[in-house]
């Protein structure tokens, strides 16, 4: 189980969608960072957002229907 | 005095702001867009995203993600007409269209696509009922300019639109001479695919255009080029989605930057002010051109729907000589020709000299269109006492 101050991040189909889903999720004040998507979760070349795992239903919220999300996972 | 009237081929001078853009993405992000997660990159893409976002805002497509970016709107109409027909496929085009639309489909039809062309007047106007007929079975796309290159008048895009749609056609506008110019609604003109230059009234820098791709639709375009796009790395398949699907290979971010500039330029001054000053300059240029003895207009008369844009000759002296003498003894920057649009020329009966073109944009002035007035009357005049 993951706690809710423990980090999860949202893959996107390409940088595209996450520089898309980055200014929704700002333009909404969800808090969330920009990172490189790590090695251990895909062999992609791009970024996805990270946030706290208690945040997840915003950032669920905010993006549904504006931009596919790939995959949410556990960063770790 | 130096009068620029060819913004129909690219907009100019730019407004404030577009090259300070192109030189701060040049000289302080300057990376790679998609390609690495740095944070330069990371503000190469959003300066990417934030182009699309406004593209997307100013068509009313409601997803940014569906504007990919080309180098113009030749480049997006050949990924559209060379990646949508195949062999046995019939398309319905119009007679007014530039070589942008012509000579793909002139290709294609040496490769077993079947071609009709919907006649125009002879003013250049579209009479949608002349559309519905030429559907057959198997006709797969209209496509169609939203206006004419050559006339400046507009084609009844909406009627079109509605007309494919409800005869389940696919439709696809060549906007080259109207994104930014004149309000576009993809959803109210039932538009499935939307080519727009970057460079012309987008005010963005050339090298910039791009196309719109309704929902679903990418799937029936097979891609004409295919390469690194920074996603799905690990995979050797081209991506089938958008935008990255008609964006291989590094894309051209400054250009990009200075189209962003253009972008926001337009959303702050309004589509319908920069329309009003247009119409009032072209308007103007066509009422002075109408009262020059000498002087053949062509193209759909004052007061019709139209860009800002004007074909007309002199009598007596072929445009060459009328465009070359205007910008060496006045100034004046036109130009002569065909305008890339052999078809237009031979439905208005200008072939094959061509007319003498002028197209005033934002960012001229009345002066402007007296100085050029003014020149004119002169080189008729010189073509008459010539006889």
């Amino acid at each position: 189980m993951i706690g809710p101050h423990e980090y999860m991040v949202a893959i996107f189909k390409s940088v595209s969608h996450a520089m898309k889903a980055e200014r929704i999720l700002k333009e909404r004040c969800v808090p969330f960072k920009l990172i490189p998507v790590p090695k251990h979760i895909s062999s992609d070349c791009g970024v996805c957002i990270r946030f706290a795992a208690d945040a997840r239903p915003d950032v669920e919220t905010a993006l549904i229907g504006e931009v596919d999300i790939a995959l949410i996972r556990p960063l770790v | 005095m130096t009068v620029y009237l060819d913004n129909a081929a690219t907009s100019w001078p730019k407004p404030p702001g577009m090259m300070e853009s192109m030189a701060e993405f040049n000289g302080r992000t300057g990376a790679s867009p998609g390609r690495s997660g740095h944070r330069l990159s990371i503000e190469a893409g959003r300066t990417v995203e934030e182009a699309r976002a406004l593209t997307a805002e100013l068509i009313n497509a409601r997803d940014s993600l569906r504007i990919a970016f080309t180098k113009n709107a030749t480049e997006a109409l050949n990924i559209v007409l060379l990646g949508l027909l195949k062999p046995g496929d019939h398309v319905i085009t119009s007679d007014l269209e530039h070589n942008s639309v012509m000579r793909p489909l002139r290709l294609l039809e040496s490769r077993g696509i079947e071609v009709s062309i919907a006649p125009c007047s002879a003013k250049g106007e579209l009479d949608p009922e002349a559309v519905g007929p030429l559907i057959k079975k198997n006709t797969r796309l209209i496509v169609l300019a939203h206006a004419s290159n050559v006339t400046g008048g507009i084609l009844p895009v909406a009627e079109i639109g509605k007309l494919a749609r409800e005869r389940d056609v696919l439709f696809c506008v060549d906007a080259a001479q109207t994104a930014g110019a004149v309000p576009i609604d993809v959803e109210e003109m039932c538009i499935d695919f939307l080519a727009f230059s970057g460079h012309k009234s987008l005010y963005g820098p050339q090298g910039t255009g791009g196309l719109f791709v309704r929902e679903g639709l990418e799937h029936e375009l097979d891609f004409i080029m295919a390469g690194g796009t920074g996603s799905r790395s690990e995979e050797e398949l081209h991506p089938d989605f958008m935008p990255d699907r008609f964006e291989a290979g590094t894309p051209n971010a400054i250009g990009i930057a200075g189209l962003g500039a253009g972008l926001r330029f337009l959303r702050d001054t309004g589509v319908s002010i920069i329309r009003e000053k247009e119409s009032r300059l072209i308007g103007a240029l066509i009422e002075g051109l109408d009262e020059i003895e000498g002087v053949i207009l062509y193209g759909p008369p004052a007061g019709a729907e139209r860009v800002p844009v004007i074909s007309c000759n002199v009598k007596g002296m072929g445009p060459s000589e009328v465009s070359q003498s205007l910008d060496e003894e006045f100034g004046v920057m036109t130009r002569p020709g065909l305008h890339c649009a052999p078809a237009a020329h031979r439905t208005i009966g200008t072939l094959p000299e061509g007319t003498l073109r002028l197209s005033p944009g934002y960012f001229n002035t009345m002066e402007d269109i007296w100085h050029a007035l003014d020149a004119l009357e002169s080189i008729a005049l010189t073509a008459w006492r010539r006889g």
